[in-house]
């Protein structure tokens, strides 16, 4: 069946199509050269870009986008776990208006996800410009400061749930040495969010710094001579070459970061223990995702959670369409 | 033919290996700075910040239960490591949810790689109607969140009988959209188009340019994306949580809720070592290809 590959060993081409046996039949005639295995071999050239992009594309429709579609739908319905569901038109969407369960858990998944987000960027960015320079030992810096991204979510959550425990846990021994009061990490409202967001932190600086680096080090280096020349500091080049040069990656790690933050759960699931599904004794860190979850699975109602998950999905729909304002206006900036 | 390609000098500089990263450095940071010894004080206060919490991982699951909640905190290993080990190994479990992650990440890993090459290479390198479109679709579906899908994903495998069971958290990731974007950043630059066009003259049918063209250019890049997705896979928490149960058939990091939920035991130092015995297969992995894993990140994002 296979076309066959002709060796060329004097490097003259071959002809752009196999010279191809009579066709047997002669049914599929063509103008031009032709037959089966020229039909063939233009079939493979034009059908083939669709075969290869298949496999995402079937996996995407049957595992992303016809549950996304089915989802909304059940938003409109009241659906227990394994019932029929029964219409009910945007009453979900009024009963999460209505729902202080709602507002709570959007406020806490915004102010957690400020909380993990800027100091966690702004950290990026400084160990980024520290590993910029030359340094001994490089390569070491960076699989280390890498380690915390390939601890699981579950694994890092354990482990500092210990470390900020009120009673024994290491970081009020360490404040305690510093005269500072202990901290109950885990029942009072923002250290508990705090500790979370300390968790996130943790596990994705130094992913963000390495993406960082790699901007920076492509920045042109004559960009930094004539910025010398004109006397500007270090800081000031920092300020006013590096940032503006990688911004289409802070960028890029700002919405990175915010769709991560939008679906914060095993973080504050796992920190919260026994109390972790409703987000915390008060709910004092109960997330969307967590409320979806408790809604879904606990209560048993998922044309509730449906309902959360497309609110998700909104949200997500915005800071996307913010983005692409935003980029379009940076690409006309610089004229392309 | 195939043999000549293989050694191509244009797969050189986009390899996500050690030493073109080493050369690109010199060049664009060559008269740059030398670090001073604030930055590496920095820098050292960086990396014990990031290692710290896993040397504790180890010091806890080497302890008494008792002794890990007991202040002052632990700081040197204790001696218990091993039968606290044994102790999740046969009582939690760990071990068979050793094997189910293993499994899944595996699978997972092989197949993203797989379809992700394949259609990387269409995007990047295949003419076809529609295809700035489709890409554009590609990378919007990485900003859908797994919440949108969970729910009628967990009515179908209920359906299907597959709740609790291993092909409901792998059939789902069989394939990426960060994976396709990733190749097909990677072969945009790394395979020239000449190759391909050169090999289609020589009347080759598609999958022999796959076999012969693509996979030896992109080799690099698959190994980075396959070690990425394996991480990813390992790590993966939300859907498998509610389609697999920490009792049945769990994945290590559903068995680790478990274990944090108490259902076994509220022995915190059991809870960590099973935190470690999740931990520690992907920092080997790190420990020795964490260089190809460093610049893999940084290749992907420098495109992005």
């Amino acid at each position: 069946m296979a076309t066959s590959v002709r060796a060329t060993q004097d490097g003259t081409p071959p002809p752009a199509a196999p010279p191809s046996p009579p066709a047997p039949r002669g049914r599929r005639r063509r103008p031009g050269p032709g037959g089966w295995r020229s039909t063939l071999y233009r079939w493979d050239v034009k059908a083939i870009p669709y075969v290869f992009i298949a496999p995402f594309f079937l996996t995407f429709a049957a595992f992303g986008l016809f549950p996304l579609i089915y989802t909304g739908w059940l938003s409109l319905n009241r659906v227990e776990l394994g019932g029929t569901p029964e219409w009910k038109g945007l009453e979900n969407y009024t009963d999460l208006a209505t729902s202080e369960f709602f507002w709570n858990a959007l406020l806490n998944t915004f102010t957690i996800g400020v909380i993990s987000t800027v100091p966690q960027l702004l950290m990026a960015l400084g160990l980024a410009h520290l590993l910029n320079y030359k340094l001994r030992g490089r390569g070491f810096f960076r699989v280390a400061i890498l380690a915390p991204y390939a601890t699981s979510i579950a694994a890092a959550t354990l482990v500092f749930a210990q470390l900020f425990n009120a009673d024994y846990g290491m970081i009020n021994s360490l404040l305690d040495w510093f005269g500072i009061d202990p901290v109950d990490w885990k029942n009072s409202k923002w250290p508990a969010q705090i500790a979370i967001s300390v968790i996130v932190t943790w596990r994705w600086t130094g992913y963000n710094a390495l993406i960082y680096l790699a901007a920076m080090q492509a920045v042109p280096q004559d960009l930094y001579e004539a910025a010398s020349l004109d006397g500007a500091s270090r800081w000031r080049q920092f300020i006013s070459v590096t940032i503006p040069s990688i911004r289409p990656t802070i960028f890029f790690t700002i919405i990175v970061s915010t769709i991560g933050a939008t679906q914060l759960f095993g973080e504050p699931m796992l920190f919260g223990g026994s109390v972790g599904i409703s987000g915390g004794s008060g709910h004092q860190f109960q997330t969307l995702s967590l409320l979806m979850y408790e809604k879904g699975w606990i209560t048993g109602s998922l044309g509730s959670a449906s309902a959360i998950a497309w609110v998700m999905l909104a949200l997500l729909l915005l800071v996307g369409g913010v983005q692409a304002l935003v980029s379009r206006r940076n690409r006309k900036k610089q004229g392309d | 033919m195939a043999r000549t390609l293989d050694t191509t000098p244009a797969v050189e500089p986009r390899t996500a290996g050690e030493r073109p990263a080493r050369r690109r450095f010199r060049q664009t940071a060559g008269r740059q700075h030398h670090a001073g010894p604030l930055t590496y004080v920095l820098l050292i206060v960086a990396t014990v910040v990031s290692l710290f919490p896993l040397y504790w991982n180890v010091v806890a699951a080497s302890h008494t239960g008792d002794r890990v909640v007991q202040a002052p905190a632990p700081l040197l290993p204790g001696s218990r490591l091993l039968d606290n080990l044994s102790f999740a190994w046969d009582q939690v479990d760990m071990g068979e949810a050793l094997i189910n992650t293993t499994v899944v990440a595996g699978l997972v890993a092989v197949s993203t790689v797989l379809f992700s090459t394949l259609a990387g290479f269409a995007f990047a390198k295949l003419p076809f109607k529609g295809r700035g479109m489709l890409l554009s679709l590609v990378v919007a579906t990485m900003t859908i969140p797994p919440q949108l899908s969970v729910i009628p994903l967990y009515q179908i495998i209920t359906d299907l009988g597959w709740f609790d069971q291993l092909q409901s958290v792998v059939l789902p990731s069989l394939v990426a959209a960060f994976g396709v974007f990733f190749m097909r950043q990677f072969l945009v630059e790394a395979l020239p188009v000449e190759l391909v066009e050169a090999a289609r003259m020589d009347g080759a049918h598609s999958l022999r340019i796959i076999w012969h063209v693509v996979f030896p250019v992109a080799r690099p890049a698959m190994a980075v994306l396959g070690m990425l997705v394996f991480v990813q896979a390992w790590n993966d928490f939300f859907w498998p949580f509610i389609a697999l149960t920490p009792d049945g058939n769990p994945t290590l990091q559903v068995a680790l809720a478990g274990l944090g939920a108490g259902n076994h035991t509220v022995d915190h130092a059991i809870v960590l070592t099973g935190a470690l015995i999740s931990t520690v297969p992907l920092l080997l992995v790190f420990a020795f290809l964490g260089k190809h894993i460093v610049g893999g990140i940084t290749a992907g994002a420098v495109k992005s």
